[in-house]
């Protein structure tokens, strides 16, 4: 691990404003990503600014019915919470799906957001990558590409988006808080949060520099029945090949996003519609213009069954 | 082996003698490494911080380089070898150790991240003359091969079950708004963040139902 000076920051402003003009500076929360990214000095921050004891870690009722949460608030604690297993059981569902007992009790809501994709081209330091060296290439492409994206990739980067968490928060239309170093805030829906790959796969979100998420805000209850199911090379602890987050509210307004299957969680409002007509026509239209992998082509028949699935355990 | 003057010889002495052999054996190497390590990271020099945490109960202020995990704080600062490196980056749980009252991977979470918390290692929560229950259970049940993965078992195990009586769900409970109870599955499924590589899971799971059980 590179060597690098620590600082535990006073304020949320404070901690925007420290990173926005130090450069090499980092935001350090839960740690269970970036820590485990530093050791193999594919993150090699030169500053680190520990931004837990702001008190970001609170789960508030917002004046219009919904739930703003903080930043900080461990995944297990949000998963526990007994407003989200009620009235948000699909982000409930999906943060359980993910990781284990020990890393959830860790990793906190903004960084679950944040984490970097598991695609092992970007892991190992001996292969062209061009999220982690911009330039040098796709290692991915051609070779091993069985976990990879079958969607909005590019010739640059077929990595996937590894969390379950933003998959039942893009069907749930959830907003992004953040303070920037001026000062000031803004909410960015979840929908715009994270970038395709295109010609430049290193930046991931539409975060500026030293920009710091502190909330997320879920709109009142949906309702409905809400299911998120993963398809994993393990019963636990794996990351998705497919994951399916849906809301299927029985008065019209259901919706559906993917995991597993893009460089962002995959939601297409224009399938949601479809979601009556079942679950080859809601997949047809969410996998539009899917462009798989030599080794990866199943994941589009993966995605229509595990659709399916989750229609027929939504009507059970 | 008729020399008792080496017993008792633990195998903490026995790695560490080892490992001071093998240093001297590789000494110009290691030094021209070390060298070139500094002088490439002319912009990123060690740098210190203090940080103070109880372990155990007992205070601790320890002034550490900021790379330093809380395992290897705990391990090669406070010598509680307890916990065990197995992989380092969050993927076995051999590392598990339990902060302000909550199982976490020791080797994910910088040192100095842990101002003020109060730390319980496997040392912490008994010794072989007064084992916690689950320590116990785990001898009984045969709960371990090589012991390498059995303190982060145990750490696991123990705050596990406070997280199902504090009602957290997990990915096999099927309805959220009730009460977890301790199924086999709700078990195997909690615990999935330990790994064993002897595969003593059947036994682990025996242990941990007594424990669950006799809590109950």
């Amino acid at each position: 691990m590179k060597a690098f000076t620590y600082e535990r920051a006073s304020s949320p402003a404070q901690a925007a404003a420290i990173v926005a003009r130090t450069p090499g500076a980092k935001f350090i929360a839960g740690g269970t990503n970036l820590l485990d990214l530093m050791k193999l000095e594919i993150e090699t921050p030169t500053h680190l600014v520990d931004v837990n004891g702001l008190g970001l870690d609170q789960i508030e009722p917002t004046p219009d019915g919904g739930l703003r949460i903080g930043a900080m608030v461990r995944n297990t604690d949000l998963a526990a919470d007994m407003r989200v297993r009620r009235d948000y059981a699909v982000l409930s569902h999906a943060l359980v799906a993910g990781a284990s007992g020990q890393l959830r009790n860790a990793a906190t809501t903004a960084g679950n957001l944040l984490q970097r994709t598991r695609c092992p081209y970007f892991y190992d330091t001996n292969m062209p990558c061009n999220k982690r060296k911009p330039g040098s290439g796709c290692g991915a492409i051609g070779g091993y590409t069985r976990q990879h994206a079958i969607i909005g990739h590019s010739e640059a980067c077929i990595a996937t988006n590894p969390s379950d968490m933003a998959v039942a928060l893009r069907a749930l239309d959830a907003t992004v808080e953040t303070i920037q170093a001026d000062g000031k805030t803004r909410s960015i829906p979840i929908a715009d949060f994270h970038r395709l790959p295109g010609d430049t796969p290193h930046i991931e979100t539409v975060l500026n520099r030293g920009e710091m998420i502190t909330g997320v805000v879920l709109p009142k209850p949906l309702g409905g029945v809400q299911l998120y199911r993963k398809v994993r090379d393990r019963a636990s602890y794996a990351f998705a090949i497919v994951s399916v987050a849906a809301v299927m509210r029985p008065d019209g307004g259901s919706r559906v996003a993917l995991g597993g299957v893009a460089h962002k969680p995959w939601r297409v409002e224009a399938a949601d519609a479809r979601l009556p007509d079942g679950a080859r026509a809601t997949t047809a239209e969410l996998l539009r213009g899917a462009r798989p992998q030599q080794e990866n082509a199943f994941k589009v028949i993966l995605a229509e069954r595990t659709v399916a699935a989750v229609l027929a355990k939504a009507k059970a | 082996m008729s020399d008792d003057r080496f017993l008792p010889v633990s195998r903490r002495g026995v790695l560490a003698t080892g490992a001071a052999t093998m240093a001297v054996s590789v000494t110009p190497a290691f030094a021209q490494t070390h060298e070139l390590t500094r002088s490439r990271s002319s912009a990123g020099k060690p740098s210190m911080a203090k940080v103070s945490f109880q372990v155990n109960g007992e205070p601790h202020s320890l002034e550490l380089d900021t790379r330093t995990s809380l395992l290897d704080a705990l391990r090669e600062h406070l010598e509680l070898t307890g916990s065990k490196k197995g992989c380092d980056h969050g993927q076995c749980g051999a590392c598990t150790v339990i902060v302000d009252g909550r199982r976490i991977n020791s080797c994910l979470t910088l040192a100095v991240m842990n101002e003020g918390r109060q730390i319980t290692t496997i040392e912490g929560l008994g010794s072989p003359e007064a084992m916690h229950p689950m320590q116990q259970a785990f001898v009984e049940h045969d709960g371990y091969q090589c012991g390498y993965c059995t303190p982060g078992q145990i750490c696991s195990a123990v705050a596990m079950l406070d997280e199902v009586k504090a009602g957290v769900p997990s990915h096999a409970t099927a309805d959220l708004t009730a009460s977890p109870k301790l199924t086999n599955a709700e078990l195997r499924e909690r615990m999935s963040g330990n790994i064993c590589r002897c595969a003593a899971y059947s036994n682990i799971v025996e242990a941990i139902e007594e424990v669950a059980r006799g809590a109950a």
